[in-house]
């Protein structure tokens, strides 16, 4: 195996992307090529990103395609990437969404085509950048670099409310994300570096002064920024505006990956630099995530439109991420993180159906459809076995997660697994009964009659999401092999502590 | 042998000369450019006196470079070639070239007769120059009023403009009062520890006991210091006087000035070891973020919106001087660089936009501008995104080495005051990125193309921004060398 291909693999995966997005610079307006020659980046992305699970060393717990060079001398800023089981996937889920956002906005984005797929290149290497930076600084650098893009695709090419909800997402996580640059500054006040291994090893060998004072206060400047993007239960208003108003596009990367990055924070560092203080706050994080589970499936049930459905229901699928991490139990984060990909797959797969429906009649409410079956049989399908994932149908991606979480906080205490297992039915309400009231019955609107089905491209990005959906619930083990060691070696300060508090 | 011993002692050397060589080379310029502007016609005398001015500028850069090799003090002791002042040198020369290469465009479409301006523009550069390598007292405060005397007149160039009238006298009567503060300040200080030399002032004071008269003298001279740099509570000029005067001088004036006297303010603060600083510079500092911030919340003008900015800024920077020098110094050199490049660059933009009078100032001028003039909205934004402090920007690395100066000297207070600041001030900057690319244009606001000087200049304050945002290294490793050259 060539080794220097796997030490450069990460470089290249993360930002082929943005080179993508700077020859685009270059190139002439003729939306056409602009189209392609995205579509062919992201797809060249996405290959390449496929050598990572397929090299993988899936016994070993140590991070691995690791690259480590000196970046900035003062302060010390390294340029460290690197995978474990858990990061490694969600680099392939962002890959793996982003070709399909270039498919969805193929004819819905049609004003300034070229800033558009300028920016959604960028957003994808912040993306990957956050999930394979192993130093701190270098993880916020990309944390922020994501807003940019974002806040811009929601509001240059958003619907109505576009400026309030960029604004709003913007302000919400820059906030937030303050906290957590406080927290790193003073860890590297304390350490002398940004190095990710380093400072867990340093915290966890007691060698940072004043550390048991400020624990507290650091665990929650990372936690909040972290919650305010996922989003946990009090933090969560953003999230609605942002995605009523995005492009289809953005829908799909903000709820297929940018929340992720929250639960994928809390896994990493709030686990992996705070265990204990992870273990004396996880009840009420965990009330919090129950809260989510149940609230957003609630709010989701009487949502007259439909992208806001899907958004409330993404609050209530994170909610169940939440809930996993902080069981610190093998089965909840082996779960939470087969549900960060499986929420992935499926909401963006549920975002890019109501996209298409949005092309063809301008509106999300559910009121204004009604009997789509008849005429958009293809589609009615695609979104049925979509939504059955979504929901949790066994043997579709959806159940798996669900099941490993709920196992998982059962283990911790039964009343979290049995609050949480309610969220489960509430999916089915809500999804099942919006299926029923867009698809079903006779056609109420004549307008609706008319309406085309899907087209080659449509269907072009709708089948690798279904495909994933079928896989993933058929064969997780694909998946969850490389995450069980990466879970592992979280849990292991953990089991330590429990030593401790037992005595044994 | 003894009379030529003291002949020696009064007369300069050659050596002496070359410790002030930059400000020599910038005042020969100057006169050049004052002596040939009547023999001009006014249309031709534009480009050809702002090309001697840019020639100045660009040889005082060398001779800086040349001066480097020859560190030491000159003329009595009064000004210290070091590896500070080189660096305030170079910045305050590269500020100046890219301020010229702003106001070419500009001069033509002001109609402003181009002499007197260019030539002010370097007379104030000299002030600038010699501020950051004197170290006696009243030789920093004549060098201020050098500095002063020009910005006031150039904040007044718009003549056609009453506010620009409006603007140019406020500041002149405010600044005199301000500098009036200053020297009382040196008066006292002298009376503390009968010495102006920065160097002897430092030994007195860390040798024993420290007169209360030190104290008073400190706070005067941080009175007259800080309306200079406007820091809170001395702001209350800014605004009105930047939205007058012309928006190349703003951008002049908010940068080559300011980082000459916050050198100023190291010298004294640091080298002199000014007794009770910490408590007076915590609340300026504190004042300034949130005063500068709050207020920009609520501008229109965008050019009163960088005023407010500009105290904040300030207010950042001073955060740095209330850290211990081997932190604060490199981080408070790095941040005035970042500043002046973010800032010179923005204003730039701004005077451009701005068109005959200056009559497309208000956010609503820039609204579209993201689809009229996308390489203009995007080197604008970039400028904004590092004034909030967004990595990969100069901005970011700026503001980080200032609050984890400050947290290692323990002001988890202020980093806290100050990273809540920059969390209000993304807001506003926020607000005129969403004007320019989520709003249409709702008149035809013209915006004519980028002509070469102007390019030039946005080219080099926008490849610094950047430079500064990713490759930090080099710059920083310099200011803390500097730092240690101080600390032995």
């Amino acid at each position: 195996m060539s080794t220097a291909l796997d030490n450069s693999m990460l470089t290249l995966v993360t930002f082929i992307p943005l080179a993508g997005a700077l020859l685009l610079l270059l190139f002439p307006r003729r939306d056409r090529d602009i189209r392609l020659f995205a579509l062919v980046v992201s797809l060249l992305d996405f290959v390449l990103s496929l050598h990572l699970p397929v090299h993988f060393q899936r016994g070993q717990t140590a991070f691995q395609y690791e690259v480590n060079n000196q970046w900035i001398s003062n302060p010390n800023i390294h340029y460290h990437m690197g995978v474990d089981g858990v990061s490694m996937w969600l680099v392939v889920l962002t890959s793996f969404l982003t070709p399909l956002c270039v498919l969805i906005s193929w004819n819905s984005i049609h004003e300034r085509v070229k800033e558009f797929f300028i920016l959604l290149l960028v957003l994808q290497t912040a993306l990957i950048g956050v999930f394979v930076a192993l130093d701190l600084f270098l993880f916020y650098f990309f944390w922020e670099a994501t807003l940019i893009p974002m806040a811009l695709l929601i509001g240059i090419y958003g619907h109505g409310r576009r400026v309030y909800a960029a604004v709003k997402f913007f302000l919400y996580t820059m906030v937030a994300s303050m906290f957590m640059l406080a927290a790193i500054l003073w860890l590297y006040a304390k350490t002398g570096t940004f190095d990710f291994v380093s400072i867990q090893t340093a915290i966890h060998n007691g060698q940072v002064e004043n550390f048991s004072g400020a624990a507290l206060w650091l665990f929650l400047g990372f936690f909040i920024a972290f919650a305010v993007k996922v989003p946990v239960f009090p933090f969560h208003t953003w999230l609605p505006d942002a995605h009523v108003e995005a492009p289809t596009a953005g829908s799909v990367l903000l709820a297929g990956v940018l929340l992720k990055m929250g639960t994928y924070g809390m896994f990493r560092f709030n686990l992996g630099l705070f265990p204990e203080q992870s273990r004396s706050n996880a009840s009420w994080i965990m009330v919090l995530a129950l809260i989510g589970i149940v609230y957003g499936a609630l709010v989701a049930m009487v949502q007259p439109n439909m992208k806001k459905l899907i958004a409330y229901s993404s609050i209530s699928h994170l909610g169940f991420v939440v809930l996993g991490i902080f069981s610190f139990t093998q089965a909840g984060l082996d779960g939470a993180t087969f549900v960060m990909l499986a929420h992935g797959v499926s909401t963006g797969a549920l975002f890019m159906l109501a996209g298409i429906l949005y092309e063809r009649r301008h509106t999300y409410e559910i009121a204004e459809f009604g009997g789509l079956a008849t005429p958009m049989p293809v589609y009615a399908t695609f979104f049925l076995f979509i939504m059955l994932a979504s929901v949790g149908l066994p043997l579709l991606n959806g159940f798996v997660g669900e099941f490993l979480v709920l196992s998982g906080a059962f283990r911790d205490r039964a009343v979290y697994g049995v609050l949480g297992a309610t969220g489960v039915i509430w999916s089915a309400c809500y999804l099942l009964w919006m299926y029923q009231r867009v698809f079903y019955g006779k056609v109420t609107h004549p307008v609706n009659l008319s309406l085309p089905d899907l087209s080659g491209r449509e269907r072009a990005a709708l089948w690798p999401a279904a495909a994933a959906a079928l896989v993933m619930g058929v064969a997780p083990l694909l998946w969850l092999n490389s995450i069980d060691p990466a879970v592992q070696t979280a849990l292991a300060p953990f089991a330590q502590l429990v030593g401790k508090v037992v005595g044994r | 042998m003894n009379s030529a011993n003291d002949l020696a002692q009064v007369i300069p050397q050659a050596a002496d000369y070359v410790r002030i060589l930059p400000e020599i080379v910038l005042a020969i310029f100057g006169m050049i450019v004052m002596v040939l502007d009547p023999w001009m016609d006014e249309r031709r005398s534009q480009k050809t006196l702002g090309t001697i001015a840019l020639v100045g500028s660009l040889a005082a850069l060398v001779a800086t470079l040349f001066q480097s090799q020859y560190p030491g003090l000159g003329f009595w002791d009064m000004v210290r070639v070091d590896s500070f002042s080189v660096f305030f040198h170079f910045l305050v020369a590269a500020v100046t070239a890219v301020v010229i290469l702003t106001s070419y465009e500009y001069m033509q479409v002001q109609r402003i007769r181009a002499g007197e301006y260019y030539a002010l523009v370097l007379f104030g550069a000299v002030g600038m120059s010699l501020m950051s390598s004197a170290v006696e007292l009243v030789l920093i405060f004549i060098a201020l009023e050098i500095s002063s005397i020009s910005t006031y007149i150039l904040a007044g160039f718009r003549r056609r403009a009453a506010i620009s009238s409006e603007s140019s006298v406020k500041y002149f009567l405010l600044g005199s009062f301000a500098t009036a503060f200053f020297l009382y300040g040196v008066a006292l200080m002298f009376g503390a520890t009968g010495s102006t030399s920065i160097t002897v002032i430092g030994e007195a004071l860390r040798s024993g006991d420290i007169p209360i008269l030190a104290f008073v003298g400190v706070a005067f001279m941080f009175v007259g210091l800080g309306f200079k740099v406007a820091a809170a509570p001395f702001h209350v000029w800014t605004p009105d006087v930047y939205e007058g005067a012309p928006a190349p001088v703003v951008g002049f004036m908010s940068t080559a000035p300011k980082a000459a006297v916050f050198a100023v303010l190291l010298r004294i603060m640091f080298e002199a070891d000014a007794p009770g600083r910490l408590w007076l510079i915590w609340v300026a500092a504190a004042l300034s973020m949130t005063v500068g911030n709050l207020g920009a919340l609520v501008q229109d003008n965008v050019k009163r919106l960088l005023a407010y900015s500009s105290i904040a800024h300030a207010g950042y920077l001073l955060v740095a001087y209330a850290a211990l020098p081997n932190n604060g110094i490199p981080a408070a050199m790095f941040y005035t660089a970042t500043y002046a490049a973010m800032n010179v660059g923005a204003f730039a933009v701004i005077s451009h936009i701005g068109g005959e009078g200056e009559r497309y100032v208000t956010l609503e001028d820039y609204e579209g501008l993201g689809r009229r003039n996308p390489l203009l909205a995007a080197i604008l934004t970039i400028f904004l995104l590092s004034l909030i402090g967004i990595p990969i920007t100069g901005g970011f690395f700026a503001k980080f080495y200032v609050f984890s100066a400050a947290l290692q000297a323990n002001l988890v207070g202020l980093v806290i005051i100050g990273v809540l600041n920059s969390a209000v001030a993304s807001y506003y900057y926020l607000r005129l990125i969403v004007v320019m690319y989520m709003r249409e244009a709702r008149e035809e606001v013209p915006v004519s193309p980028i002509p070469l000087g102007l390019g030039a200049a946005l080219a080099i304050s926008l490849a610094a921004t950047i430079y500064l945002g990713v490759l930090p290294g080099r710059l920083l490793d310099y200011a803390a060398r500097t730092a240690a050259e101080w600390a032995r």
